[in-house]
């Protein structure tokens, strides 16, 4: 476990356009040599099937993301998923948009906390 | 017998007692020992919980600063996210991992990391001719909001981790104590009674070969009696000794022959 976290050292976004901006802004964007971007931006016109296809990508295959970013409204479109996912690394966190405020009722982590103090 | 419960399928000896006592010991310290692990680890966990939770909804208003800050932005300068995503070339804002060790655990801890080398001259140029005061509030807000997106991943990823461990130490008490424990117990009692009933035996043969010896030197005492008699009853006379005989020789012989006539007929 620990060497898996050693080499893991970017933030990877899936999010839509205004958040990807912001968060680009601050520095996170990354393009490798092989030209790919460890964000993705997702609008209404793009199909869950390729909001899955980018997450599986960014959680399974590549080795240098330690966390990454969803907006919850994404995460919300393809909720199975994330609630199935447990792994440690990449760390999945749901983060707020801005024309979707932060509904912690939905979080897959804080359900599990919920559930875990019985509440 | 202790037939019931599971036991370990050892053959009773008292080396085997000693060493599955031994075990049992050992059973019991580890039990111990683990049953103290979780509950530190089921200590942190509930720290972490609670930091989470107070984590997530502070995000939430953090993040919507961030947003009115870009909104400021998009006010000022107009669209510039064709810009910022075309100017991606590599990060400089990345997280490093250190690690905390938690009872044996080891927890990693996401650090953030800012190389300033391009981190400015990467977007120097956005808003240039305008709004350029707005970018650079916006950029620090963004980081501020990172730095606590990524403090709340580790303690997420934390939080995930601790929760295998802790549900695998649980496994682990559980199994020691409602399995392994008690086969050790039934064994050892197993063991004993084996012995006991050992014991038993022995103590009865050693009675009986006793009591054999017992009879057998009743019956040898017995015939050496005898023999002084008649060694007696020689030394006191010739006459005497000699009707005896005769006597004796008569009345052997018709035992004998008595005996062989019955023998005969069966």
């Amino acid at each position: 476990m620990s060497q898996q976290a050693a080499d893991r050292s970017l933030v990877a976004l899936i999010a839509d356009e205004d958040s990807t901006t912001g968060l680009l802004l601050a520095g996170i964007g990354n393009v490798d040599e092989k030209g790919e971007k460890n964000f993705k931006i997702v609008d209404n016109k793009t199909p869950v099937s390729e909001i899955e296809e980018t997450f599986n990508h960014f959680t399974n295959e590549r080795k240098d993301i330690a966390i990454l970013l969803i907006n919850q409204h994404i995460a919300e479109k393809i909720r199975p998923i994330v609630d199935r996912y447990t792994q440690a690394f990449p760390a999945l966190l749901e983060i707020p948009s801005k024309d979707h405020p932060y509904d912690p009722a939905k979080d897959s982590v804080l359900k599990r906390v919920q559930k875990l103090f019985g509440e | 017998m202790s037939g019931k419960g599971q036991r370990e399928a050892i053959f009773p000896t008292r080396m085997a007692l000693g060493n599955t006592k031994t075990r049992l010991k050992g059973a019991q310290t580890g039990h111990s020992l683990l049953k103290r692990k979780a509950d530190a680890l089921t200590k942190r966990f509930r720290i972490i919980t609670a930091k989470i939770d107070e984590a997530k909804r502070k995000m939430g208003r953090i993040m919507q600063l961030a947003s009115f800050s870009l909104a400021e932005v998009q006010y000022a300068t107009g669209d510039i996210s064709y810009i910022v995503q075309e100017s991606v070339k590599s990060a400089t804002f990345r997280v490093r991992a250190k690690q905390e060790n938690v009872s044996g655990v080891f927890l990693p801890a996401f650090e953030p990391v800012v190389t300033e080398k391009g981190g400015s001259a990467e977007f120097s140029l956005t808003g240039l001719s305008r709004g350029g005061q707005q970018v650079a509030k916006a950029r620090e807000t963004y980081t501020k909001a990172l730095q606590t997106l990524v403090e709340l991943a580790s303690l997420q990823t934390a939080f995930v981790i601790l929760d295998e461990v802790i549900r695998m130490t649980n496994r682990r008490v559980n199994a020691i104590e409602h399995v392994i424990i008690p086969r050790l117990e039934n064994t050892i009692a197993y063991i004993i009674s084996e012995l006991d009933e050992m014991d038993r035996e022995e103590f009865f043969r050693l009675k009986k070969v006793q009591a054999k010896k017992k009879a057998k030197s009743e019956a040898a005492d017995l015939e050496r009696k005898a023999k002084q008699e008649e060694e007696d009853r020689k030394a006191q006379g010739g006459d005497s000794e000699a009707t005896a005989l005769q006597g004796g020789e008569g009345k052997s012989g018709d035992i004998l022959s008595g005996g062989k006539d019955e023998d005969v007929i069966f």
